[in-house]
């Protein structure tokens, strides 16, 4: 019994020390020797500022900008969080009624669904690009650009399945609008 | 579902059903003692941790020492999380200075990750110390994990040795299963990961000011470590919150992919271990097929189900169908780069797997998209299931299916050679009564009222337990329990499970649905040990043939029917009704 119970605390101690100390570390230094930038937070500096992480969605409302999609975690970076509304909840009915009203959804314009659905973290950096499609008249008109040159912007920041099979289409909200400041910018 | 979805399906089907040899042949190897080999110098650490742990690796433990030394292992286990949880604040590595969580939050915490359940009743990157979640929760993640492998292994023990008492000895399975195929495999993993973006660091949370101005901190930490092994080991306990939807928990469409494959990677792996470690591999591939022929239609199911969209959206102005620039489907609680369905691919997975992780919010699940996961669950977990603990689940039900087999002949039932008898038969009873009953009595109480209301904050108010109004709030409750009970750890999050009652009654039924499971199934597995091994006759059931595969599955799917359509009528399936009715 007393053997049993010195093993069974020493044996934990020790594979703790492997499980919970050593492979953390090695991980930390392999991934920080070798991936620093994914390690860190594929993080997005402009002018010496970090400006965001290209993984992490942030809170767009100017009319000049994409919008990304609906948040229950108001884009807080520390606390994700979806909205868990369950399907027949008629406050999801409301949320997306509301979304849609304010994108300007009718009946011959529908609105793809990402852009009225929040996202399971909160935190979804990508659009679809039908979404993207979708917002390019209000861009293009407040930029001042031709609609033709924001699509062809935005259809080049697409990225495309894995190996054209795993995951989905998706664009960039942070990248796009970046890309968009330039834009503007060389106009 | 279109093509690209379709694809996608067989591809992770493919590539999980071809890794399952190779991962499987070398875990025989390990838990065999054939590999490294007893001399080796690769074998030196191990040596070392008996060593000083005063450990005998040569002692044969008959059933109960076995029992005594794994619950007296995942007590002291228990007891280090409670008080790295409840002593945070005193301890190093704590950059955002979170405060010692409450005392029903660590008990819970404990059971949860002791249990291999990992339900999350805390919101990890608001909650947690980097300590604690390394020192804690990353450490039980790989011990947990090998406690499962260790009881399958003396189970199978149980059935290939004749006439003896010994089924091994748990310190060894225990050890070697963490050093030879958890750490080596979860290191690759977790390094893969990081390349994608996952992160990795002990710095503080990162400072951002975001494009139009405002502030924005990001949660960071030592992530891709403890992923990858939630992942590989059936855990399911993420870093952050919302757990695998997290950006920097799964990051891509290849991260996504690798997370999904080794969820199921090493559940589906031992059912050729198994093969090979009784000696015909046949009998593994034969319930490995049991698990497929279930699996594979509910999965099917709940993409659909996903896929087809919200009814109750589709009069406000919004496109659902899916198109060359869009993946469509209820996207309320998902991402844009996994679509509808890698969400679903990873809820079927998840919850066939003991697993529990989410990539997506299954609260926002479709009716019958969330009745597929929650079935999957209340089925015991067996399909795939937790690592170690998924097979000897399901080798209980092979041993009920040839009882019933035996019955319709009036033959006494066999099992690869041991005859099947009367304690055989009453501890089997047990494995299959005492999860549904927690589940099933746990629901019953919460929504008699104390599940309902809890009271909370300064000044103290009285708030609704639910996020959801009608048959959908009976689901989050019979989610939880369903959840909590079978060991898996998903969750309809809407729930508020961070408070007194339901920290308590869901640690208590992680507790039984774990440790209650494991003492019958090492006491069959003492049982059968001592029996001589009876040659196949002409009436002997072939237990490697279609026939067996089909009175298995028949088997498991008849009793998780029976003890769960009436509750999931209630839930999901009123759900449904409401949802295609009114418009």
């Amino acid at each position: 019994m007393a053997r049993n119970v010195y093993s069974a605390i020493v044996l934990f101690v020790m594979l703790s020390l492997v499980t919970g100390g050593l492979y953390p570390l090695v991980v930390t230094l392999v991934a920080q020797g070798v991936f620093a930038r994914q390690a860190n937070g594929s993080l997005v500096q402009e002018n010496g500022k970090i400006v965001g992480s290209e993984l992490i969605g942030q809170e767009f409302s100017s009319e000049k900008y994409f919008w990304g999609r609906p948040s229950a975690a108001s884009y807080n970076g520390a606390a994700s969080s979806g909205s868990n509304l369950g399907p027949t909840n008629p406050a999801l009915a409301d949320n997306v009624r509301a979304a849609a009203e304010n994108l300007g959804a009718t009946s011959d314009k529908l609105v793809p669904v990402d852009l009225v659905t929040s996202s399971g973290s909160g935190l979804d950096p990508d659009i679809t690009p039908a979404a993207a499609h979708y917002q390019i008249p209000r861009v293009a008109k407040v930029r001042g650009i031709s609609e033709d040159k924001v699509r062809r912007l935005v259809d080049s920041t697409m990225r495309d399945r894995t190996l054209g099979i795993l995951g989905e289409k998706r664009v960039n909200v942070l990248e796009l609008n970046r890309a968009l400041d330039v834009l503007a910018s060389v106009k | 579902m279109n093509s690209s979805g379709i694809i996608q399906l067989i591809v992770y089907v493919g590539v999980l059903l071809a890794l399952v040899k190779p991962f499987g042949w070398f875990m025989a190897e390990v838990l065999d003692g054939r590999w490294p080999r007893r001399k080796s110098w690769i074998g030196f650490p191990e040596r070392l941790c008996y060593r000083i742990s005063g450990i005998d690796s040569t002692h044969e433990m008959n059933w109960k020492e076995y029992a005594f030394a794994m619950i007296l292992f995942n007590a002291v286990g228990f007891v280090a999380v409670y008080f790295i949880l409840r002593l945070q604040h005193f301890l190093p590595l704590n950059p955002e200075g979170f405060a010692n969580a409450t005392p029903d939050l660590a008990f819970n915490t404990a059971v949860s990750f002791v249990s291999n359940t990992n339900w999350q009743s805390y919101g990890g990157e608001t909650t947690l110390s980097y300590l604690s979640q390394m020192a804690a929760l990353t450490v039980q993640n790989f011990l947990s994990a090998a406690t499962g492998v260790a009881v399958l292994a003396a189970l199978i023990r149980g059935l290939v040795r004749r006439k003896t008492e010994g089924l091994g000895n748990f310190w060894v399975d225990v050890t070697r299963s963490t050093l030879y195929v958890l750490l080596p495999v979860s290191l690759f993993l977790a390094i893969a990961l990081v390349s994608q973006g996952v992160v990795q660091t002990f710095e503080p949370y990162v400072k951002a000011t975001t494009l139009e101005g405002a502030e924005q901190t990001l949660a960071v930490g030592p992530v891709a470590s403890q992923i990858a092994i939630k992942q590989l080991g059936t855990n399911g306990g993420g870093f952050f919150n919302v757990n695998s939807a997290h950006p920097f928990e799964n990051p891509t469409p290849l991260s996504n992919f690798l997370e999904m494959l080794s969820i199921l990677l090493l559940p589906a792996a031992l059912c050729y271990t198994f093969g090979r470690m009784v000696g015909d591999v046949r009998q593994g591939w034969a319930i490995l097929a049991a698990m497929v022929v279930i699996f594979v239609p509910l999965l099917v199911a709940c993409s659909v189900a996903e896929q087809s969209g919200n009814p109750r959206l589709s009069s406000l102005h919004v496109d659902q169908w899916a198109s060359p620039t869009q993946s469509g489907g209820n996207m309320e609680g998902k991402e844009v780069r996994f679509g509808a369905i890698n969400s679903t691919i990873w809820a079927s997975a998840t919850t066939a797997a003991s697993n529990g992780s989410v990539n997506a919010m299954h609260d926002s699940f479709t009716p019958l998209g969330g009745l597929v996961p929650m079935w999957l669950m209340q089925l015991g977990e067996i399909v795939f299931g937790g690592i170690g603990s998924g097979l000897y689940g399901m080798l209980v039900y092979a041993i009920i299916a040839v009882f019933i087999a035996g019955l319709m002949v009036g033959r006494t039932p066999e099992y690869l050679g041991k005859k099947i008898q009367a304690f055989e038969m009453k501890m089997a009873a047990l494995v299959i009564l005492i999860t549904p009953m927690i589940v099933l009595l746990g629901t019953a109480l919460a929504v008699v009222g104390p599940g309902l209301e809890y009271i909370a904050g300064d000044p103290a108010e009285v708030k609704s337990n639910l996020n959801n109004p009608g048959s959908h709030g009976f689901s989050e409750i019979l989610y939880a329990l369903s959840s909590a009970g079978n060991n898996n750890g998903s969750a309809f999050a809407g729930l508020t499970a961070n408070e007194p009652f339901y920290n308590i009654l869901l640690g208590i039924a992680m507790l039984i649905g774990r440790f209650w499971i494991i003492i019958p199934v090492l006491a069959i597995a003492g049982s059968l040990v001592q029996k001589q091994s009876t040659p196949a006759g002409a009436g002997t059931l072939p237990t490697h043939s279609p026939l067996f595969v089909v009175l298995l599955v028949g088997t498991v799917v008849l009793v998780g029917a029976l003890t769960y359509v009436p509750a999931l009528a209630l839930g999901p399936i009123v759900e449904h009704l409401q949802m295609v009715g009114v418009r």
